[in-house]
């Protein structure tokens, strides 16, 4: 942003200030994801740079922690990462499917008390995590599904659906109705008519709902520290463990492996966002 | 003529009136059906749960169920002096039956709740019942332990008489029931939850400020640069957004700590001395500084989402009328993203109040917010209708909170990003 020649010189110092306070919030921002990376190669067992490391001794640098991750006898992140991807994959597929077919109703215009149905399945996103945590608990509970993988998917199901309802609400406010009425007129059932003509086009929302929903429950730790027994332990728990007890280095390893895992699916999502939005024939 | 003739029929000889009605009606099901799995899925594992809570927080059946007899003799009792022989011989009628069935340590869970002291005295009655002789039971039991001669513990497990009680949320913020039924709160010292209460919305209200503070100019630089340099440092605030909360609290328990690199960096620069480096992890300014960088991506997509769709000829037209560039700010611009400002303020705000994780890991006992007290008596004392009822003390605030929300900004302005 380049500012005009005749700006006066107190404004150029003011706009000088401003963008260092923006670069000051951007480094606050990012940076300390970037500690991380450097530390999780660390030869020794402290979490901090060792002398060699600022010399940038390659001594200093090893995979000992990432070694450790993947064989370390006691570590449980082979179970856990199992378990965490086990269950993230069923709640997407619960969330995205409850919630598609319910943002459909949704989004119809013949939906009685629209307000407070939307408001209902979308409630777990507003009640803060801890009152869902006691909540689901309780239920759980009483159901006996606490301690339980299908316990864990279910809780993940209802934190992960608003989202997916969200997502897909907002792609079909610019869906075009008469595409779907053509389809009818052509002789096409409902059923046909969504899966080849809706999902395709609303298809950008639905898996950004769903990538929305496999975060939540992959990174979900405070319902799942209620609900889970030593079976269930997921790669949240395990570093929610660690980070209470000891701060090991293998913590930074896998911690930087997650780090990889968002990146690309925010990589996803952006490309995702991207084309619903040429989709809908939105240009910016 | 008839008012028949009048009326347009459909093709099956219908009034279209009444074929509309119809056709709507089944659209109207239509829809719904479409809703109703995720609506009564949602009802019963979610909004049902969260009812029980509220029953939980005001149940008190269980010592109502465990001394039914004595509760009975209670009846005739004014409280002033030791109850009589009826109501000995009856709580000891109930007290066998509860040790046949191995739950009077529940009894003594429970009483010790009302009143402390219960613990002891109930267990040396458990060993001294057994050679109890049958009759005169006031004498025996008294020669237990001089508590059990003392009216007031006799008060308090009358006090536990009603199977409803509101007692939770009294203790909740710090009162109770005295002997005289009046509610008072309890000495200073020990008023734990209302420094809680007070603590989590005053560290919700800071973060919410700096986390204003700090992305309104963001969110404004990202909404005027050139799209290209805006995607690229869009990823500075989607990248946070994405990554684990635990990655994230990770990280700011390695640079907060005392060897770690915030504090090399003052040591580095002069600012303190190496052997007097500031504890900022375990009290509130971790709190304060992972919360904050924790939630700035909330305030800053609203704002961005918001600031997008200003204008710049707003600006310009502000400047050409005579306006210094502030002026045109603060008449123009600043006006125009309140919405996105209200928004990104409850947001963070309500995700803050709520705050579980990261207070529990860098907080240490002074950074420590309302939600983990709900977690401690949840997992460690048990006390669930405890914790139930300090959770719907803490939900109706957010419910409040979001009411406001939804009249400044509506329920659909919700942006994910």
């Amino acid at each position: 942003m380049a500012l005009p020649k005749y700006t006066e010189p107190h404004y150029r110092i003011w706009h000088y200030i401003y963008l260092t306070i923006c670069g000051a919030v951007f480094f606050f921002l990012i940076a300390p994801l970037f500690v991380i990376f450097p530390l999780s190669f660390n030869a020794e067992e402290f979490l901090s740079f060792s002398d060699g490391m600022k010399r940038l001794d390659p001594d200093a640098f090893s995979l000992r922690w990432y070694k450790d991750m993947i064989y370390g006898t006691k570590n449980p992140w082979g179970l856990a990462a199992k378990n965490s991807f086990i269950i993230a994959i069923f709640a997407t597929i619960g969330s995205v499917i409850l919630g598609t077919v319910a943002a459909l109703g949704l989004s119809s215009r013949h939906m009685p008390y629209k307000g407070l149905i939307m408001a209902v399945l979308i409630s777990p996103m507003i009640v803060p995590l801890i009152i869902s945590g006691v909540a689901i608990f309780f239920f759980m509970a009483k159901a006996g599904l606490a301690a339980t993988h299908t316990g864990i998917v279910l809780a993940h199901i209802i934190l992960g659906t608003p989202f997916v309802v969200i997502t897909v609400t907002a792609t079909l406010s610019g869906f075009d109705h008469s595409v779907t009425r053509a389809a009818a007129s052509l002789g096409s059932d409902p059923v046909n008519t969504f899966m080849k003509i809706t999902l395709p086009l609303i298809l950008p929302g639905v898996i950004s709902g769903g990538l929305f929903a496999f975060v939540t429950s992959f990174d979900e730790v405070v319902v799942v520290l209620f609900l889970a027994g030593l079976e269930n332990t997921t790669i949240p728990i395990q570093m929610w463990t660690g980070l209470r007890e000891q701060l090991s280095p293998t913590i930074l390893a896998v911690a930087t492996c997650l780090i990889i895992l968002s990146t690309l699916i925010l990589v996803t999502a952006e490309l995702l966002r991207r084309r619903s939005e040429r989709l809908r024939g939105i240009n910016r | 003529m008839s008012s028949e003739t009048k009326q347009i029929l459909t093709t099956d000889g219908i009034p279209l009136e009444v074929s509309l009605k119809k056709a709507e009606k089944k659209n109207k099901i239509k829809a719904f059906l479409l809703v109703a799995p995720l609506l009564f899925f949602l009802i019963i594992t979610y909004v049902f749960p969260i009812g029980d809570m509220l029953f939980r927080s005001v149940d008190d059946k269980m010592v109502t169920q465990m001394l039914p007899k004595t509760f009975k003799a209670m009846e005739n009792w004014d409280g002033q002096e030791l109850p009589d022989e009826e109501v000995f011989a009856a709580f000891h009628e109930d007290f066998i039956k509860l040790v046949e069935d191995k739950r009077e340590g529940k009894l003594s869970t429970q009483l010790n709740y009302t009143k402390n002291g219960f613990k002891s005295i109930i267990k040396k009655l458990r060993r001294k019942s057994k050679s109890f002789e049958e009759g005169n039971y006031k004498e025996q039991i008294m020669s237990v332990h001089k508590r059990w001669a003392d009216v007031e513990y006799w008060r308090a497990i009358q006090r536990r008489a009603p199977e409803f009680t509101g007692q939770k949320y009294l203790k909740g913020m710090d009162m109770y029931v005295n002997e005289e039924g009046k509610i008072v709160s309890v000495e200073e010292d020990r008023r734990i939850h209302r420094v809680l209460w007070l603590r989590t919305l005053e560290i919700a209200f800071f973060v919410t400020v700096f986390c204003f503070l700090m992305a309104y100019p963001i969110a404004h630089l990202l909404a005027t640069l050139p799209m290209k340099y805006s995607n690229l440092l869009m990823i500075c605030v989607l990248l946070p957004f994405w990554t684990s909360l635990l990655v994230r609290t990770a990280s700011w328990m390695i640079l907060l700590q005392q060897q770690g690199i915030v504090n090399d960096f003052f040591v580095g620069i002069g600012l303190v001395a190496d052997d007097n480096r500031p504890e900022m992890m375990y009290n509130k300014t971790g709190s304060y500084v992972a919360m904050t960088q924790i939630l700035l991506p909330f305030m800053v997509l609203p704002l961005y989402s918001v600031m997008k769709t200003i204008s710049p000829s707003l600006m310009r037209a502000g400047k050409s009328l005579g306006g210094t560039p502030f002026v045109a700010f603060w008449k123009v611009y600043f006006p125009l993203t309140i919405p996105g400002i209200g928004a990104g303020c409850l947001l963070v705000f309500i995700l803050a109040i709520g705050y579980y994780i990261t207070p529990a890991l860098v907080g240490g006992a002074s950074g420590t917010l309302i939600s983990n007290q709900i977690a401690f008596h949840m997992k460690s004392t048990l006390d669930w209708s405890f914790a139930s009822a300090m959770g719907l003390m803490l939900l109706s605030g957010v419910l409040v909170i979001y009411w406001l929300y939804n009249k400044i900004v509506g329920i659909d302005n919700i942006k994910l990003g």
